[in-house]
């Protein structure tokens, strides 16, 4: 049985292949895809979601250029490499930074919408186009 | 048998003529095998016309059509399709087991386990008579006589058209799976142009008859924007939209124009542009049956070699 169900959205004006690669990549992430793991088959996908399986295929194609599956001929396409960190020291000591960094903010009269703009704008500044 | 050739359908010229005047005239392309390509065009558009000169129910006037290399016009193309009618024609009184049966006697590639394991997977009773089933149990089964025929080529006219949600969901997601897991190359006519924008990767418009747009979606959706700006000129189009790019259909409401165009070069800042849907580019080229076709390069009968795997 597959790991995973992909999730369609005809209406978000992404195209199909990218939002099977976000997904994986989301998995991955969140460790609900690991090392080892199979993907379902372009005809597992399309008998769940419609999507065409060239589709599929095509979003493995760029999963694999990306490294992280393999395709295993005659056994299906297998998750290469996993994205998810465990979290560390350093993680728990930058949010405890930045939920004073919050406080502070706070405390200064800046709403919620105006937090999410500062940060948005220093996160684009650090982090390009993610 | 020599090499299979890498075209499901290769059409040149193709027209046919009723006493009422021409129902597809002059269609030349070709379709890789291995898509799933939509047929899409507005009533009379000549989709049925089209899908009886492949199926050899409607001989054709002019031109000539071929399948896998060969021409419809040797009976051997019969074994390689199958045709799935609207109307899903099968024998009410035949039970269906009896009616798999007429498949595996009648076609000498059956595959009696693969049209089973599909008449058993939605719980079709194989003892109920034809005439007795619900509208998605009927389209179940016809859907195991033609994958059971292990054909290259299905071709299906509005197959899900009188289904309800449950089972046009169900049905879709069937016939996308076996396509899949057989390569089976599919051409489907529809009116459903938002789900045929997941399903289908090839694309086949008409209308009045003509061929208006052929190729893969990835390829045919892109090259439109939608552009909206000030009105200008005479009829409210700016002259620069007309100059520059193609444009298929134009509106104006009030001070404002909108258009769908083929971009031949930058579009000015002004002007605000978003990348349409498969359905509002169809539904662009249904409403402008003169606006100048499209027919990519691979869909051309004189285009590049094989297509690419």
């Amino acid at each position: 049985m597959s790991v995973v169900e992909f999730r369609i959205d005809r209406r978000s004006g992404v195209a199909t292949y990218l939002q099977i690669v976000q997904q994986v990549q989301q998995a991955l992430r969140l460790g609900t895809l690991v090392e080892g793991d199979r993907l379902p088959t372009a005809a597992q996908v399309a008998a769940t979601t419609k999507v065409n399986p060239n589709t599929t295929l095509k979003a493995y194609r760029e999963l694999e250029r990306e490294g992280l599956v393999e395709p295993r001929p005659g056994l299906g396409t297998f998750v290469s490499r996993t994205l998810a960190r465990p979290t560390s020291a350093a993680d728990a000591r930058l949010r405890e930074e930045l939920r004073a960094w919050m406080g502070r903010a706070h405390t200064e009269g800046l709403d919620r919408e105006d937090v999410r703009a500062l940060v948005n704008s220093v996160l684009q500044e650090r982090y390009p186009d993610g | 048998m020599s090499d299979p050739s890498p075209w499901a359908i290769e059409a040149e010229g193709l027209g046919k003529k009723y006493r009422g005047g021409w129902a597809l005239r002059d269609c030349s392309f070709r379709l890789p095998a291995g898509h799933i390509c939509a047929l899409v065009g507005p009533n009379g558009a000549g989709k049925s016309t089209f899908l009886g000169t492949a199926t050899r129910l409607v001989q054709p006037t002019t031109g000539t059509l071929k399948l896998f290399g060969v021409p419809v016009s040797d009976p051997a193309v019969l074994e390689r399709i199958a045709f799935l009618a609207q109307d899903k024609p099968l024998y009410p009184r035949f039970t269906v087991a009896e009616t798999l049966r007429l498949g595996r006697e009648l076609n000498p590639r059956w595959d009696q386990a693969l049209a089973e394991r599909i008449v058993r997977s939605g719980n079709v009773p194989f003892t109920a008579r034809i005439g007795t089933l619900s509208g998605g149990q009927r389209t179940r089964v016809a859907f195991a006589l033609a994958f059971g025929k292990r054909p290259e080529l299905l071709l299906l006219d509005e197959p899900m058209s009188d289904l309800d949600p449950l089972a046009r969901h169900e049905l879709s997601g069937l016939l996308m799976a076996e396509a899949a897991e057989h390569g089976t190359t599919v051409l489907m006519s529809s009116h459903m142009l938002s789900e045929m924008e997941v399903m289908c990767d090839y694309l086949l418009v008409l209308a009045e008859g003509r061929l208006r747009m052929a190729g893969q979606t990835e390829e045919l959706i892109p090259a439109h924007l939608l552009v909206t700006g000030v009105a200008e000129g005479d009829d409210g189009v700016p002259e620069e939209l007309r100059r520059r790019h193609t444009v298929i259909e134009a509106r104006i409401t009030g001070r404002q124009f909108s258009a769908l165009i083929r971009p031949g070069g930058p579009v000015p800042d002004g002007w605000e542009t978003l990348a349409p849907s498969m359905e509002e580019v169809l539904l662009g080229y249904l409403r402008s049956p003169d606006a100048p076709g499209l027919i990519a390069d691979e869909a051309r009968l004189d285009g590049p070699g094989k297509a690419a795997a």
